[in-house]
């Protein structure tokens, strides 16, 4: 009798241990099973009325800033492509995770779309990092993602389409620009990442170049908020310009410092890469007013899809969210993937990359088109003065589209740049 | 005794059979997982026996991933310069670079680095009896440090993007299901080689001894031991496990950033001690494989708030489970003995009563 | 010589940064044992506090909203301190005598909070537009002293001389005192410690929200500035020493001038670095910090 009881305690906590092990391995979510006849099913998919495609983006941690927006712009973009009868007779069924601003999860989470949920495209992403993370995952699986921000270039995956700005559609005309209105002297700030090292490195050789001037050169620990030092070093190199990639959070200190210091646009013109109307957002339009941004989209562009887009935003989402150059790209991303598809009459990755070169859409900011050989986007370069109600006054803009070149093959200069 | 013993080996055979009845998204999921139950079970040496609670593990599992990944990131090159060099502007492999060309030699140096920094560390504080709070935020004070550097020193460690994109490792392809299959068994293996020296070491006299020096250091000292030594042990080998750890990590994801050293990664490490049961070996493993499931699952399911369930998990396991996930487990097993004494004892009295007669 | 002054000034005034968001962790950590990892969450309650405030006074009151500030302090302190009186109450009070555990705890009421913070005013941040009487600085000799620091440096001296006062001269500061010191012997002589407990946590926890609300003047305010300073903050408190307030201030001040001057001879990030394994090596030569409570006890 004694025995029987100690064994019945034994299977008991095995039966426990037993279901741990199951419960973590699969995450519980799906059985096993369900998880294999998934994989059986991916052929089958195609005949089912809905198709699934993947949205990958920070909804926690430092990052959601940023990226919850975009999340909310390929939202709609979706919602549109289904209410206009969907796509090759199925509706789009978007997958949501949570990369939670931590490169690892973006891989996991990359993974366990194209693997599990097997959809036929992820959208996401905002910083490098998160990028470089998914980078591996998706060309391992053949998979498609869609980028959407504005980054250091020097990169084109076979398996990504950058529908955000890469170096010459941003940075470069941005320098030339100042150099032709604001002056020589060029003081650069940023955040100690990947991108502002890579900008600040192709503006280096661009100022040689050009006959621009380097004064000083100053990298914040991300998430940095005092830079009371830093304006002091300003102060003392007296530049014409400085030109500033910061990231989100530390613009806020740099400008709400930068004026209380008593230096204003009218002193010393700051040149961002970074801050869109959702960052002005945050930061307050009266601390920026009369500040430089350079982007390919502002809520203020007059085209009448963007009248269109920003109203329908608007009612979506709330009357007092703002639209920005990243939320265009998320949002236009979508609707050139449909195209794509449309196009190619198919959701396989490799006919829609075949099918993607020359496709136009008609965005927002104006034409875009991808550009097959590197899998950029064609965009036209704005920049803008910001004002005091947090939106952008256009000074300048490049005219016609530019195109892409992620390596900047086509400067000279540029030529020492990559070894 | 060796009737409890089977529970674990059936725990460790079902681990070797995950390959079986896991998909490969899943498998590779546990993998990680298991990975992190590695750094779980130093550090339920240095927390659950030791005392010493290190909110600082992120930097010698970081270390150990950048030994392996140098490696691979070399490997990937083909000779040429890592492509992250090349635009942070330099022109030639930096000396130390050079070493990990040799596979053995990165391997060693994933575990020796993080050994050698703790040594270095943990002598010094030990010696000068910085221990408890002081100790653990001191901890996190070192990972501020690594994770500055390692962010700001770009042209040598990738800064924040850190080292990815890697393709073969001794010449086989990462991405084939068969390398994954492979270097998850020899996960497995690793880690129960890892548990059964632990557990070796802490029924001996050695464990017995780290238990008192949780208990009462001084009386430990008192008694003619040196708990310094003892200490510094135990945390270098409780640093050992997170290189280890950190190389089979990246040899799995693919990927290791100054973002999975941070102060964020290295207080969760001591959360999934702390759920699986601070003072169980096994519990530690089991605790970093439910709380890492649980959060995947939560993520998957609730991407909005699954940050909510997280944050009462954890509160939720302190406040009513101190003992973890294991503790429940014993406690419950205790009052069934309790209850087998009673009765047993009733029993008897009734025998001999009957006896009398 | 403009630049030494220039450069001292931004100490201090990074110093005084540092002080205000360690003053309340000094006397929930230092005074009382707990690791509050919610710390930094108490500190982004009161941020957000005065930015609710401050939307009040754009709705309901748009022509006196120049002293919204005035009315903000009052309100992050208190909104702070309830939200800690709480916490004490549900969660801290069954920790104390597991500093430890009360790590881990309080490190998932951190991760509610935050989520708590992004569900209710999202995941962007928002702008707190500081008065405008605070604007523009004083000028000597060619040099700018932004009104705001000064303000804050001013608001942090009077924070702590007026939790001195209540420390030293008050009844109830002297309780909280003397649980600090020998809480069986307190509670011997009849002192609540249940009760003493809960005030010095709320008060904490209200200075925690002070912090936040001061914050606003210079740095962003959004679901994670919390993240950006806790580890600052338990830095100045293990530096200064635990148990004396004097302790906490020389940490701050100290950590905020090596910080500056290294920084502006260095870079920024050099400068977080050296600081971190300047305080790293002081503490191994000096373990309980620079101001450290005399004690019979050895453990």
């Amino acid at each position: 009798m004694k025995r029987l009881k100690g064994n019945g305690l034994k299977w008991l906590s095995l039966l426990l241990c037993g279901s741990l092990l199951v419960l973590s391995g699969c995450a519980a979510s799906s059985a096993v099973d369900e998880a294999k006849e998934k994989k059986k099913e991916s052929s089958t998919s195609e005949t089912s009325d809905t198709v699934k495609v993947g949205i990958l983006h920070s909804l926690s941690g430092t990052m959601a800033i940023s990226e919850v927006s975009l999340r909310d712009a390929e939202l709609m973009a979706i919602e549109e492509i289904n209410e206009s009868g969907g796509l090759l007779g199925k509706k789009i069924e978007p997958v949501i995770e949570d990369g939670a601003s931590d490169w690892p999860t973006f891989a996991e989470k990359a993974k366990k779309l194209l693997q599990k949920d097997k959809v036929v495209t992820i959208f996401g992403g905002w910083t490098s990092a998160s990028r470089k993370a998914m980078l591996p995952v998706v060309e391992q699986n053949n998979g498609l993602l869609w980028y959407p921000v504005q980054y250091e270039g020097m990169e084109s995956s076979p398996n990504i389409f950058y529908t955000g700005a890469t170096t010459n559609q941003q940075i470069v005309p941005a320098v030339s620009w100042l150099l032709q209105n604001k002056g020589k002297k060029f003081f650069l700030l940023g955040s100690d990442y990947v991108f502002p090292r890579t900008a600040n490195k192709i503006i280096k050789a661009q100022l040689k170049a050009e006959g621009g001037q380097l004064v000083g050169e100053e990298y914040t620990p991300l998430g940095h908020t005092d830079y009371s030092t830093i304006i002091s070093k300003i102060k003392d190199v007296k530049p014409d310009v400085v030109f500033n990639t910061l990231n989100g959070d530390s613009n806020v200190a740099f400008f709400k410092q930068l004026k209380d210091a008593g230096i204003t646009a009218k002193d010393l013109t700051v040149m961002s890469v970074s801050i869109a109307e959702e960052e002005i957002r945050g930061i307050g339009g009266d601390v920026l007013a009369g500040h430089l941004a350079v982007w390919n989209y502002f809520q203020s562009t007059d085209t009448p899809e963007n009248k269109v887009f920003v109203e329908k935003y608007k009612k979506k989402y709330g009357k007092d969210r703002v639209t920005d150059d990243p939320i265009e790209a998320a949002y236009f991303a979508v609707h050139l993937w449909a195209e794509a598809v449309k196009k190619a009459g198919s959701f396989d990755v490799d006919k829609v990359k075949k099918a993607a070169d020359g496709i136009e859409y008609k965005a927002p900011s104006g034409t875009v088109k991808i550009d097959g050989e590197t899998q950029h986007t064609w965009k036209i370069v704005r920049i803008g003065e910001i004002q005091p109600d947090g939106q952008f006054k256009e000074l300048w803009n490049s005219g016609k589209a530019v195109k892409p070149d992620p390596y900047l093959k086509s400067y000279p200069w540029a030529k020492d740049l990559m070894n | 005794m060796i009737k409890k013993n089977w529970m674990y080996w059936l725990f460790f055979l079902a681990l070797f059979l995950a390959p079986f009845y896991l998909t490969e998204f899943r498998l590779s999921l546990l993998g990680k997982f298991l990975c992190f139950a590695m750094i779980a079970i130093g550090i339920s040496l240095i927390w659950g026996y030791t005392g010493i609670l290190s909110l600082g593990h992120g930097v010698y599992f970081g270390l150990g991933a950048y030994c392996m990944a140098m490696y691979l990131k070399l490997e990937a090159s083909g000779g040429r310069l890592p492509d992250f060099m090349e635009w942070s502007g330099v022109n030639q492999l930096p000396w130390f670079w050079k070493l990990f060309e040799h596979p053995i030699i990165s391997i060693s140096f994933a575990i020796i680095v993080p050994v050698l920094l703790a040594m270095f560390l943990s002598y010094f504080t030990f010696r000068n009896r910085i221990k408890g709070v002081y100790f653990s935020l001191l901890s996190q004070a070192i990972v501020v440090v690594f994770v500055t550097l390692f962010i700001g020193k770009q042209e040598w460690t990738g800064g924040t993007n850190g080292l990815t994109n890697f393709s073969t490792v001794f010449g086989f392809s990462l991405s084939s299901p068969l390398t994954q299959i492979v270097l998850y068994l020899l996960t497995v293996v690793l880690l129960l080689s890892m548990f059964l020296f632990s557990r070796g070491l802490t029924r001996n006299r050695f464990g017995r001894v780290l238990v008192a020096i949780r208990d009462s250091e001084n009386r430990v000292r008192f008694l003619g031991f040196n708990p310094t030594t003892y200490k510094v042990f135990v945390y270098s080998l409780s640093a050992a496990f997170a290189g280890i750890a950190g190389a089979m990590f990246v040899l799995q994801v693919g990927l290791i950033s100054p973002a999975m050293m941070g102060i964020i990664p290295s207080i969760e490490m001591v959360l999934w001690v702390a759920v699986g049961g601070r003072s169980s070996l096994i519990g530690a493993i089991i605790g970093a494989i439910v709380t890492n499931g649980a959060k995947s699952f939560f993520s998957e399911n609730y991407p909005d708030i699954w940050l909510l369930f997280l944050g009462g998990l954890f509160i939720a396991v302190v406040l009513f489970l101190p003992n973890g996930l294991t503790g429940v487990y014993q406690s419950v097993r205790q009052r069934k003995k309790q209850g087998e004494v009673r009765a047993n004892e009733a029993s008897s009295h009734v025998l001999q009563r009957v006896s009398r007669f | 010589m403009s630049v030494f002054v220039t450069q001292l000034f931004n100490g201090l005034s990074l110093g005084s940064i540092m002080l205000f968001i360690a003053i309340g962790l000094a006397i929930t950590f230092g005074l009382m044992g707990v690791i509050n990892m919610a710390h930094g969450e108490l500190i982004m309650v009161g941020a957000y506090a005065t930015y609710v405030v401050q939307q009040f006074f754009a709705q309901y009151a748009p022509q006196s909203m120049d002293y919204y500030y005035i009315i903000a302090i009052p309100v992050s302190f208190f909104v702070s301190a309830l939200l800690g009186l709480g916490l004490e109450k549900s969660l801290i009070r069954h920790l104390y005598h597991r500093p430890l555990d009360s790590l881990l705890a309080t490190w998932g009421v951190s991760l509610i909070l935050q989520q708590m913070a992004r569900t209710i005013f999202g995941a962007p941040n928002v702008a707190v537009l500081p008065p405008e009487w605070l604007d523009g600085g004083v000028h000597v000799a060619g040099m700018v002293f932004p009104y705001k620091r000064l303000f804050i440096l001013a608001f942090v001296a009077v924070s702590i001389f007026a939790l001195y006062m209540y420390l030293n001269k008050t009844a109830a500061g002297r309780r909280i005192r003397a649980v600090t010191l020998n809480r069986d012997m307190a509670a011997c002589l009849g002192i609540s410690t249940q009760k003493v407990d809960a005030y010095a946590f709320a008060i904490g926890s209200g200075f925690a929200g002070l912090a936040g609300c001061a914050l606003t003047l210079l740095g962003p305010i959004g679901p994670t500035i919390g993240t950006y300073y806790i580890v600052d903050a338990f830095m100045v408190v293990i530096l200064g020493g635990v148990g004396k307030l004097i302790g906490t201030v020389l940490g701050a001040f100290g950590i905020g001038l090596i910080g500056t001057l290294t920084e502006y001879s260095t870079s920024a990030t050099m400068a977080k670095v050296i600081t971190f394994a300047l305080i790293i090596v002081f503490l191994q030569w000096k373990p309980s910090g620079l101001v450290s409570m005399k004690t019979r006890s050895l453990d």
